[in-house]
């Protein structure tokens, strides 16, 4: 019992102490030669425009579900008209990061790991090395790049989206006026809110896919250890992403407000 | 590049010993491999065969003894110098271990696009040399998926030897190719150590082939070269060592070989 605990935690900070390790690798491998810089576009093609159609369809349902169910909250109240604050607000600050987040995980930290394990369990990555290019400079690099500054433009897509969302809705259902509509929304978005909502998705795109750069690299034992990783990835990049959007979130209100 | 002491051996392989987990995988392996010269890796099935090449890429870390490239001590060495290190490599992977995202064209020509400064067209023209040598010119621009096993194993025989390296380590590179195939895949080394003075390894399970390299020899012929009968200075050169449960079990030429008395060396030849 004792000893399988022992082993347990070996693991997981040996685990823990390679994250770092990688992580140490990438930021390095960002601000020093040799860079791949088409590749660098490629991942951001692949990971941007990649993502694009699940993003719009999250962000779209998920601002239209929330104003038909703050609609029927906020007629107890007689406050209908302010629908808009409450999808702006919500949208921006948390939904649009975390939703976006989530796809991302299920989306690029899933293909990532399937990709890097299978050049693992191939050599490929060993290949790589034998012909004098380092892996991580080649294929790690400019994924971070690309889910680092994705991510937020992914997210602002699809708070607008949702807001646009929740303007069909306000509009067709609740029969809000589509300019009360929209200054109610001006009137939700403060400058802090707008800056955390931006804060956030840097944050996670970066964490979803060095998870996903981490598990994919360590894969090992065959296409079984492949599709192993895979689901760890997606797992673990999903917890993380929650995890991180709460951190975050603790932080900047102690920095903003 | 500047070519290190020419009379030192280009390999030195010392004590080098290797446990995955509890398991042993080399025990105190120790070999030389001089410039120029061939040295062929015989035994078992999971006997470290590929485990020693990739230990002399620095693909692994020895647990115990000592790695020399090109004068170098590597087995202590960072992935970073590792890289100066690895640009005198090439090496065939066994599984060929083709990157399945990019054309035959790219994947041979990998090393020169990624890090040389040799120009694209220049790249290209060396591509379709190499493959030309094995016989792949209708295949430069199709996906690794699209080719046979043989195909893609001689694809990757072409990717080790783009970039003109002074060493070359082949691992099982003419298993799984038909005979005629296995032949012209043999002469090419026999041409690149004898012509252009490369370094190799050859692990194999095929004898005709490692006695094919071992026993000829190639000579300028005006223009082109010809492949023949190698003297006995030169079969010599080329040694083989049996690895057997992780211990060189034996050392020496093409001839001694064949005159071993041990059991399962003989078993092993037959
Ligand atoms: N990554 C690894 N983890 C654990 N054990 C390994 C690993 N790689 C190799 N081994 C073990 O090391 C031993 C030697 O493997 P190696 O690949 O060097 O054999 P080989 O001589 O090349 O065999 P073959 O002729 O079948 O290619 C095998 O028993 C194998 O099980
Ligand atoms: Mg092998």
């Amino acid at each position: 019992m004792f000893s399988l605990l022992d082993a347990w935690l070996k693991g997981a900070v040996l685990e823990v102490q390679e994250y770092v390790r990688l992580q140490i690798a990438t930021i390095r491998g960002v601000f020093s030669r040799p860079f791949y810089f088409h590749d660098v576009v490629e991942q951001f093609e692949q990971i941007g425009i990649g993502s694009l159609t699940v993003v719009l369809l999250t962000g779209f349902f998920t601002g239209a579900v929330l104003a038909l169910q703050t609609g029927i909250t906020l007629d107890q109240f007689g406050a209908r008209p302010f629908v808009g604050r409450l999808i702006s607000a919500s949208m921006v600050k948390e939904l649009g990061p975390v939703l976006t987040g989530l796809m991302l995980a299920g989306r690029i930290g899933s293909g990532i790991a399937a990709e890097l394990g299978s050049m693992v369990v191939t050599d490929q990555i060993n290949a790589l090395r034998a012909l004098g290019t380092d892996p991580v400079r080649k294929l790690v690099v400019p994924r971070v790049l690309a889910g680092f500054f994705m991510a937020p433009v992914l997210t602002v897509i699809s708070d607008t989206v949702g807001i646009i969302g929740g303007w069909l809705i306000a509009v067709f259902q609740l029969r809000v006026a589509s300019s009360v509509y929209w200054t109610s929304v001006i009137d939700g978005l403060y400058l802090d809110d707008a800056w955390m909502g931006l804060a956030k998705p840097f944050c996670l795109g970066y964490v979803i896919v060095t998870i996903g750069c981490h598990v994919g690299l360590r894969a090992s034992g065959g296409t079984q250890g492949v599709g192993r990783a895979t689901t760890n990835a997606v797992v673990a990049s999903s917890v993380a992403v929650i995890a991180v959007d709460f951190f975050v979130t603790r932080l900047m209100i102690t920095l903003l407000y | 590049m500047e070519r290190p002491d020419a009379e030192a051996p280009v390999i030195v392989v010392d004590k080098v010993s290797l446990a995955f987990d509890e398991k042993v995988v080399l025990k105190d392996v120790s070999f030389t491999l001089e410039r120029g010269h061939t040295k062929v890796i015989l035994g078992a099935s999971g006997s470290g065969k590929s485990t020693i090449l990739k230990i002399i890429l620095g693909l692994l870390k020895p647990d115990g003894g000592s790695v020399f490239v090109n004068g170098e001590r590597i087995d202590t060495m960072s992935e970073t110098e590792l890289m100066q290190v690895r640009m005198d490599l090439g090496m065939v992977f066994q599984e060929g271990a083709l990157f399945d995202s990019l054309t035959v064209a790219e994947n041979v020509g990998f090393k020169l696009y990624e890090e040389s400064t040799m120009p694209p067209d220049e790249i290209r023209r060396r591509v379709e040399e190499v493959l030309g040598f094995i016989g792949l010119n209708d295949f430069i621009d199709r996906m690794p998926s699209e080719l046979s096993g043989g195909q893609r194993r001689r694809v990757a025989i072409a990717r080790a030897m783009a970039a003109k390296p002074g060493i070359l380590l082949y691992d099982e590179a003419t298993t799984g190719l038909d005979p005629i195939t296995a032949i012209t895949v043999d002469e090419e080394m026999v041409k690149l150590r004898d012509l252009e003075n490369v370094s190799s390894i050859i692990v194999t399970h095929q004898l005709r082939d490692a006695f094919f390299v071992a026993t000829r020899e190639a000579v300028r012929r005006g223009d082109g070269y010809e492949i023949v009968a190698a003297d006995a200075r030169k079969c010599d050169e080329a040694e083989f060592i049996m690895l057997k449960e992780g211990v060189v079990a034996f050392e020496g030429n093409a001839a001694e070989l064949r005159a071993a008395k041990d059991q399962y060396l003989r078993s092993f030849l037959s």
